[in-house]
Formats: C-alpha cells, structure tokens, sequence
C-alpha cells in the first residue's frame, strides 16, 4: 500500500522541520533563563531528533528507529517527573528558577 | 653410610635453628624477661652445633670420632662423602636452572664445626660482656641472624645461594660494628664496611655472570665436572672469573687493596670483634676459594695473583700492628696479616693448609679477642695499652689463656698455629722461585707476627700499672669460660695436621674436595730444617719485644725517635685511608656533587619537573576561565562542539584530509 506520507510530502521537508524543531529547542535552552522553560526546550529537542527517528525508520523500512523513538519517550517521561520534582525542590529552597543564580551545588 | 643415604640430615635445621633465635629475640626480645632472651639466644648456636655433630658423626665417622682422627675412615678418598640436601627450585627460566641446595662435605664440616661451635662459645661470652648493655636482646638477635647466613653460606650448593649467606653476613656485620648506635664513629664504621663489601660483592657478581655465561651453572660440583672433562679450559676465561672471585673474597676477607674496613669495624661490642671479625666471616673470601678452588688451579696467573695478594698483605698488615696503640686496632691487623696468610696456602695451592689455618686461627684469634674483651671489660672500656700494664696479677685467667693464644699465634709448638703456619710456608716453599720469595715474606711476618704479640703480651700484663685511677677487676666465668675452652683447642687444635703426632691427618681429610696437593706430603727432614728456621725467627721476633717492652726502659721511644719517618709511615698505616680520599672518595664526592647532583638532578631532572609542573599549571590557569559555573555557557560549549563535528562530517572541505579521517576512523573503528 501506498504510504500517505510518499507521495505528496517529500523526506526532506520532515527533516527540516526535525531539524527546526532541534535548533529551537537549543536556541531556547541557550536564552532562556527561567529553569521551566529551559527544561521545556529540552523536550523540544528530544522530539525534534524523534522525528527525524521515524521518517528515517519509515525511509527504510526499519522498525529500529520506532523502537528508539519508544525509548526516547519512555526517558522523557522519567526525565519530566524527576525534573519537575527537582524544579519544585530548587524554587522552594530558592524562592527563584533563574538559571543564573542556581549556580551552586550546595544551598 | 648406605641407611643413612635413604634417610635426610636435616642440614636445613642448621641454619633455621639460629633464624628461629633471631626471630624470637628480634620481635619479642624486648618483651620477654632476661633470662629467656638468653636461653633462646644460647639454645639456638647450641642445637645448630648438635645437628652438625649427629650430620658429621653420621656420615663421616661412622666409626667414631676418634677413629676417623687416627686416619680409619679417611683412608679412602674414592668413598668422598659429600651428602647433598635440595630444598626446592629456585630459579628456573630456559637453560638457567638453579636449586636451593646444601652440601655437607668435609671442607663445610670444619667450617661448620668452627662456625657453630666457635659461635656458641662467644655467645657465652657474650652473656657476660653485654649483660649491663641495655640493647641485650637486639645484640643477641643480630649474632643469630650472623649463624643463620654464616652457616647457609659455608652449606651452599651453588654460588647463588653461597651469595645469600654472602651477602646476609655482610648485613649481620653492618649491624653489629654499628650495634652502638648513638656514638658516630660506630656508624661511620659500619659504613664503611659495607660500602667497601659492595665494591668485592660486585666482583663476585660478575664472576658468577661470567660462570653461567661459559659454563651455564653455578653449582660446584657441576662446575667441577665440566673443568675436568675439558683440559682446554686454561687461562682466559678462567682467568677473569677466578680474578673476579679473588676480588669477592679480597672484600670479605679483608686484603689488599681493600681491607680498610676491618680495623675500623673494631668499633663494634668486642665478641663481634672475635666472632665476625676474626674467626668466622672474614674467613668466608678463604672458604669461597677453597670452595672454586678447580678454577684457580686452571689458572696458574690467578693463582699466583691470591699467593702475591696474601704475602704482601700479611707483611703489610703485620708493619702496621708493630706500633698499633689501641689493642682491638693490633688484633686487627693481625687478623688481617694472618688472613694473608690463608691466602697464601690457598695461592700456592695448598687450599688444605690455608682451610687448616683458618680453623686454628678462628680458635687463638677468638681467644686472643676475647681476653681483650675481658681486659677492656676490667678496665672500664679502656683500650690504649699505653694505660694498662700490670694485669697479670689482677687477671690471672685472662693472663693465662692470653698467653696460650700469643704463644700459639707465633707459632710455637706443639701450640695451634705453629703447625697450621708451617703447612703454609712449606707449601709455599715448594712453589717454584715466586714460592721462595712468598716463603721469605711470610717468614718475616712471622717474625713480625711474634713481636706485635708479645709487644702487647708485655704492655698489657707486665710491668707497674700506667693508670693507677682504675680499678681492674677479673671477669665473671661466663667469660672466663669460654676463653679456657679456646685456650684448650689452641693448644690442641693443631695435633691433627697429621705433622710430627700421627693424630689424623687434615690433609688427607680434606682431600677428597679439595685435592691431595704433593706438598703436604713431602720429605719430613726437610720439613723439619724449616720449621726450626720459623720457630728460631719467632723466638727472635720475642726476643726484641723482650728488649723493647720487657722492662720500663726507654727503648722504644728512642728506637722512634731515631726512625722518625718510618715510624710515622707505620703509625699513619701507610696513609692509606688518605690516598683513597684523595683518590678515590674525593672524586666520587666532587662528581656526585657537581655533575649528578647539580647538573643532572637539579638541573636537569629538576628542570625538566619544573617545566611539566609549569605547564601544567599555566594551562590550568587558562582552562579555569572556562569553568564558569554558568550552565548556559555549559550548554552553548556543548551545543558549538557538537555543531562543529556536524560541519566537519558535512562539509565538503573534510575531504581535503582523507588520510587523516581514514586513521580517526581506523582508530574510533576498531
């Protein structure tokens, strides 16, 4: 069967937007100082390489890059809920999330 | 001999035994109460000296002692007993193949029975002489250490494990001469035994290379074999390797040209005097050739090379005790003349007569310490003879055993070291013109010899006292004890050459390791025309020292003062320590100065540090900088690196370094 994706929209065009989706998420963790924000532009990156997983597993035929675009989530998902959790500890011992002044290891 | 050949002589426990005492007394000593540090230390030379006895009675005179000494059991040298014990592999790396092993054969019996049972004696004494030291129990775990190597070096096999017991002694000395600690000249002594041991230790090593190298082993008997099946084994290569051993032994035994540690080791406690420095160790260079003494007898040159060696050091040596003060300085430089001597026999091939020597030696030079000690211990510490004079009364015991051992060193019969002494000069007697010359020489230092013995005989014993503030008293019989045994054995301990008594026969004894040499066995009127010549010689070496020091007279001093230069030659030693400072200490200080230690330590080596520390530190100055702390330029670093390996894998240009790419890839690949 023909694949929605074949004809009309060609390989280059999900790696670009892969790829912007990347630069952003780098661009944005570069700027941005609040601690949310940057932890966001992070997922942004994960994703970003995740498509680029997926339109090359679809290029070809490799079920691989779907099964790491499965473990990429999975690390997301554990990365988010230790995150969050850090973030919330750091603003309460901090009563800030200015990545510029947590720059210390210790309290 | 055939049941006792299944079975084992336990020749190991001879030398664990002492290893035993010396731990005990070196861990625990300070701990255990007096008495036991004393029992373990007496109990150990004592149960060595029993297995050497029940070894020895097993397997050479199974008929009995007194049978094998009128010349049984010995008759036949084609029976050679020489009972082997191998203990386990060594070394084993290609061709290179060596065991520990021991080897009991006559030539080790008598260095053993000398070892053990002189050694147990001085032991006694100590008991006596050290009982106030406050170091007791180290002092006696430092002379069970010295047994324990002594005898692993006379029982070697090999000369490698010969080098362990070799090597082992030299420590015990170190430890012993600066047994005194605190007193700087003690440990400068020490020192200077050591180092001057490291520069024969070297000859012997290269010996030893030079074995395995030509004759690819080191156990003697092996080396032994091979010499005789091949008759082309003369000179050269020989040669050089008995030469090299000679050096060894001239380090260990004290000769010429470096004998300069063994006055100053005098320093140590007088019993270590009498036992490491008079009758056992420094006699270890006599065994060893004795023990590679195939070698030497291929090698006329390096043969003659030992008999030029021990002549001149033993007329040397003797020159320099005429005018000694110090009475352990005397003692010591008759050791060394006496030392020559041995190495004379064995030069001249008369290794039998050189091992005969050394036993009657280590007894009246024991002795002859030993009533030193006593006299220095009644004394307070004084050692200057010129302070003393008028002990006979005081110390009978002391005087009569010294008597017996000056008598028997200058070589009086029936005393000891009269028959040893003749052995030696009328073998040397038979050696050609070089042996005339040698005899001559040696029949000097006998004349010597008598009058250094009887200078000190008259200035310790005769006469008023010269210190009338101190309060001499006679030693307790702990002491006394043992200088009445050796008195004994040096009266008696001659009668067995064979010469004159026709009890036993030393030579004959000896001959089935070392070699029936003709000499030995020569023309009795002869021999007896030589002997009256060195009893006459001696008798006149005492007859001047009669003259000089037999009343208070004035004698001497005029006799110095009338030969002022030759005196002050004598009285300086020849300067001989002054030449090698100059010529040998100085240098090597002035090249460890300036050259390693400025210009190669310093310089370069502390250069060289300094410019790594340097450019460590700068970088690190720099790098720091990056380490902000800031974790968006953390973060821009990674994400420039990243995008900058990107461009080198994506540009065109990459290619314009194929090669280089090809080898990352190489490397990172595989």
């Amino acid at each position: 069967m023909s694949s929605f994706l074949s004809q009309e929209v060609p390989l280059s065009w999900y790696l670009l937007l892969s790829a912007l989706l990347f630069t952003l998420g780098v661009v944005g963790f570069l700027i941005k100082r609040n601690l949310i924000t940057v932890f966001m532009s992070i997922e942004l990156m994960l994703n970003g390489v995740n498509l680029s997983f997926v339109t090359f597993a679809h290029q070809w035929h490799a079920v691989k890059g779907q099964i790491f675009v499965f473990f990429v989530m999975m690390v997301a998902a554990a990365e988010a809920a230790v995150g969050l959790a850090i973030i919330i500890a750091v603003f309460r011992a901090r009563a800030t999330l200015a990545v510029d002044r947590i720059d210390l290891m210790k309290l | 001999m055939t049941e006792i050949m299944n079975g084992s002589l336990h020749l190991w426990l001879i030398p664990v035994l002492p290893l035993a005492g010396f731990l005990i007394n070196g861990l625990l000593g300070k701990r255990l109460p007096k008495f036991l540090v004393t029992a373990v230390a007496l109990l150990a030379p004592l149960a060595a000296f029993a297995v050497v006895l029940i070894a020895a009675a097993s397997t050479f005179f199974p008929q009995g002692f007194v049978r094998a000494m009128q010349g049984y059991d010995i008759c036949c040298p084609d029976r050679a007993p020489s009972w082997t014990e191998t203990f386990g592999t060594w070394i084993n790396i290609g061709a290179l193949h060596i065991d520990f092993a021991f080897v009991l054969d006559q030539l080790s019996l008598v260095m053993l029975l000398v070892v053990t049972g002189v050694g147990f004696l001085i032991h006694i004494y100590s008991v006596g002489y050290m009982k106030e030291d406050p170091g007791y129990a180290r002092y006696f775990a430092y002379l069970n250490l010295f047994l324990f190597f002594m005898t692993t070096l006379v029982l070697a096999g090999n000369a490698l494990v010969m080098f362990i017991g070799w090597e082992g002694v030299g420590l015990a000395s170190y430890l012993l001469i600066g047994f005194w600690f605190s007193k700087a000249s003690a440990v400068e002594a020490g020192k200077k035994a050591f180092i001057v041991n490291r520069i024969g230790d070297v000859g012997f090593l290269i010996g030893m290379f030079l074995l395995l190298a030509n004759f690819g082993t080191l156990t003697f008997t092996e080396i032994a074999t091979k010499l005789g099946q091949d008759p082309g084994w003369t000179g050269g290569v020989v040669t050089v390797i008995a030469l090299c051993l000679l050096l060894g032994a001239t380090g260990k035994s004290a000769q010429l040209p470096l004998y300069i540690w063994l006055p100053d080791a005098m320093e140590g406690p007088t019993p270590v005097s009498a036992l490491i420095h008079a009758a056992t160790m420094v006699t270890a260079g006599v065994y060893m050739i004795a023990r590679t003494h195939v070698l030497f007898d291929h090698s006329p040159f390096a043969l003659s090379t030992v008999a030029i060696v021990g002549a001149v050091t033993a007329l040397f040596a003797a020159t320099i005790a005429l005018v000694q003060t110090d009475i352990k300085r005397v003692l010591a430089y008759s050791t060394i003349s006496q030392l020559g001597y041995m190495f004379l026999g064995c030069g001249v091939a008369a290794y039998s007569a050189a091992i005969f020597h050394l036993m009657t030696h280590a007894f009246f030079k024991a002795l002859l310490f030993l009533a030193a000690g006593s006299v220095i211990h009644g004394l307070g510490g004084e050692q200057d003879m010129r302070k003393m004079g008028g002990l006979r009364k005081k110390m009978p015991v002391t005087f009569w055993t010294m008597t017996v051992a000056v008598i028997a060193i200058s070589g009086i019969p029936p005393f000891a070291g009269f028959f040893s002494k003749d052995a030696i000069l009328y073998a040397a007697f038979q050696q050609g013109s070089l042996g005339k010359v040698l005899y001559f020489v040696g029949l000097i230092t006998a004349a010597l010899t008598a009058f250094y013995m009887s200078r000190l005989w008259y200035l310790t014993f005769t006469g008023e006292t010269r210190s009338p503030d101190a309060h001499p008293h006679e030693s307790p019989w702990s002491m006394l004890g043992p200088l009445v045994i050796l008195a004994l054995l040096s009266i008696g301990g001659g009668w067995i050459s064979g010469a004159w008594t026709g009890v036993g026969n030393f030579g004959a004894f000896l001959g089935p390791v070392l070699g029936q040499t003709a000499t030995e066995s020569g023309g009795v009127p002869f021999e007896i025309i030589l002997s009256v010549v060195a009893v006459i010689v001696a008798v006149l070496g005492w007859f001047v020292a009669e003259w000089l020091y037999g009343q208070k007279s004035e004698h001497p001093a005029q006799l110095a003062a009338a030969l002022p230069a030759p005196y002050k030659l004598l009285a300086n030693k020849y300067y001989v320590d002054e030449f090698y400072g100059a010529t040998v200490i100085k240098p090597l200080m002035a090249i460890s100065t300036y050259l390693l230690g400025w210009f190669v330590d310093k310089a370069i080596l502390g250069g060289a540090a300094w410019l790594l520390g340097g450019i460590a530190t700068f970088s690190g100055a720099l790098l720091q900088r990056w380490q902000s702390g800031n974790l968006r330029s953390y973060a821009a670093w990674l994400a420039a690196g990243a995008a900058a390996v990107l461009l080198f894998f994506v540009l065109p240009w990459s290619n314009v370094w194929p090669a280089s790419f090809d080898f990352i890839w190489k490397v990172v690949g595989h």
